[in-house]
């Protein structure tokens, strides 16, 4: 089992109320999936050139007190570029104006047990192992602001309970995804792709979905048509939702066997694993409450 | 006391669960309304006296499940599992169900006024299931006994393996399931299809259903099918 939570705000005015409309939705899921939580966030893009990247200490053996400061200067030192820096405990994410692969590296090189947990102009990422109201109050969650997140609260199955295994799960830029059911091939996809040089950081069953689409998009694939390939490839139990700089996008097995429903209105869309994370939600009374059906596609748009 | 309501917003449902297994039948109440039931599992389950329960909004998982003797309505949509095992009674959702609705129900009659999910009357016992609307794909499955009337269209495998429970349709059926077969209707199919739209409460015609049962071709092991049906 796992929960998964989505919203995107229509009125502009929530944007700014995100995170606090969406922290009892996370929480709501903790049946679901006590064990680790998780949410990717996407607000206004950075500059063309400028890319952020969210990072995680929990597995350094500072930890929490990770001298992310020290981190930014040495950055700072050996890109010769000024490195933003926004910092809450074993999570920080840096800003700055050079090719991530560049400062992805450096990291790897000199602090390889930092996690990276995301790459972008628009998104930034939390996950951690606790209950979904730990990992909510440890990132401040409900002061988070923007246009649509994508959230998770885990019950492992697949794999062992771990920061990095927890979701969602990104690839590429800007990319991620969150996924509750179990996937019967997720090896299969991986021995297509990393001979396709596809990196993977985890055995877990949901990265294989993730790398899969987002490999789609690379290769030029609009969104629909890399969710049909996603139907055609991916064997097993899921109700996948992604996120991307624009867009809130959910499939569901042929089957359905995972739970999903929607709730709609003027200001939102609110997507959660069931209604009682929805039914918190202003004007929830008279939104229009669907289920959303198997083997379909349904996109929002930011 | 003839009515009494429980608000699930600030009454735990263990409290109003027990209720209806011990003062409702002792007679306290003859109808409960329950209010913000914000989607909690388990509602309205076990009752086994006939008792008048209405749930003023969306139900979760298991909503008159096991129901005997009582007349559970639902305001809004149910979770899956929506009157599972049935025994009597009655479970009317007037917004749509999730799936496997009524699975295994006994007796009873589930009445959903929107769409059901997959798998509704899933291992059908002996209850009767009538939607307003359509149903998702594998319904009927393995269906025992019982009649299900689906106004609406049905999705793929419908009443795959069916044994003895008669389905009718009005609407598309996207597929059948494997030894389901279309069956002339007889006058005593028009009357049942009557009766049950009229206890739902449903404005069709009955004679604009179609009879779906088993060709009963599966009964017998057949060594010669060769893992073909």
């Amino acid at each position: 089992m796992c929960g998964i939570v989505g919203l995107l705000v229509k009125t502009p005015a929530l944007r700014e109320k995100l995170g606090e409309l969406m922290v009892p939705m996370l929480i709501g899921m903790t049946e679901r999936g006590p064990d680790s939580a998780g949410l990717a966030v996407f607000g206004n893009p950075l500059a063309e050139s400028q890319r952020k990247i969210s990072v995680y200490s929990g597995l350094t053996e500072d930890g929490a007190d990770f001298n992310w400061l020290g981190l930014s200067h040495e950055l700072k030192a050996h890109l010769g570029v000024p490195v933003g820096i926004e910092i809450k405990g074993n999570h920080a994410v840096l800003t700055f104006d050079v090719a991530p692969a560049i400062v992805k590296r450096w990291i790897a090189e000199h602090h390889p047990k930092l996690h990276i947990l995301s790459t972008g102009r628009s998104i930034d990422l939390y996950k951690d192992i606790g209950t979904p109201a730990e990992v909510a109050a440890r990132y401040d969650f409900s002061k988070l602001t923007g246009s649509h997140l994508v959230g998770h609260t885990r019950m492992a199955t697949e794999s062992a309970v771990t920061p990095d295994r927890a979701h969602p799960f990104t690839a590429g830029e800007d990319f991620c995804l969150v996924h509750n059911g179990s996937l019967s091939n997720p090896n299969g996809i991986r021995r297509m792709l990393e001979p396709r040089g596809i990196h993977f950081e985890t055995d877990n069953d949901t990265e294989a979905a993730c790398r899969f689409l987002e490999w789609r998009l690379r290769e030029g694939d609009d969104l629909e048509t890399a969710l049909q390939k996603g139907f055609e490839e991916l064997d097993g139990f899921f109700t996948f939702l992604m996120g991307t700089p624009d867009k809130l996008a959910l499939i569901r097995d042929p089957f359905a066997c995972k739970p999903a429903v929607v709730a709609e209105t003027d200001d939102y869309v609110a997507i959660a694993s069931e209604f009682r994370s929805l039914a918190h939600l202003p004007g929830i009374k008279h939104a229009t409450v669907f289920e959303p059906a198997p083997e379909e596609m349904y996109v929002w748009n930011a | 006391m003839e009515r009494l309501t429980f608000d699930l917003a600030t009454q735990p449902l263990r409290e109003l669960n027990t209720f209806l297994h011990n003062d409702a039948k002792d007679g306290k109440a003859r109808h409960v309304t329950v209010l913000n039931p914000d989607g909690a599992h388990n509602i309205a389950v076990g009752l086994d006296c006939p008792v008048e329960v209405e749930i003023v909004g969306h139900a979760g998982y298991y909503a008159g499940g096991m129901n005997k003797s009582a007349s559970v309505t639902i305001t809004g949509s149910a979770g899956t599992g929506v009157a599972e095992n049935m025994m009597s009674g009655k479970v009317h959702v007037k917004g749509f169900a999730s799936n496997g609705a009524g699975a295994s129900a006994h007796g009873g009659l589930l009445v959903i006024d929107g769409d059901a999910g997959l798998r509704c009357g899933i291992s059908l016992k002996g209850g009767n299931i009538v939607v307003g609307g359509s149903v998702g794909s594998f319904s009927a499955f393995m269906a025992q006994a019982g009649r299900m009337v689906i106004c609406g269209d049905a999705g793929d495998a419908l009443g795959d393996s069916l044994y003895e429970a008669v389905l009718y349709v009005k609407g598309n059926v996207k597929s059948l399931g494997a030894d389901a077969q279309y069956e002339p209707m007889t006058d005593e199919d028009i009357a049942a299809v009557a009766s049950l739209l009229d206890q739902a409460g449903l404005d069709h015609d009955p004679k604009a259903f179609r009879r779906i049962a088993s060709k009963r071709s599966l009964y017998h092991w057949n060594a010669d099918a060769n893992q073909e049906y």
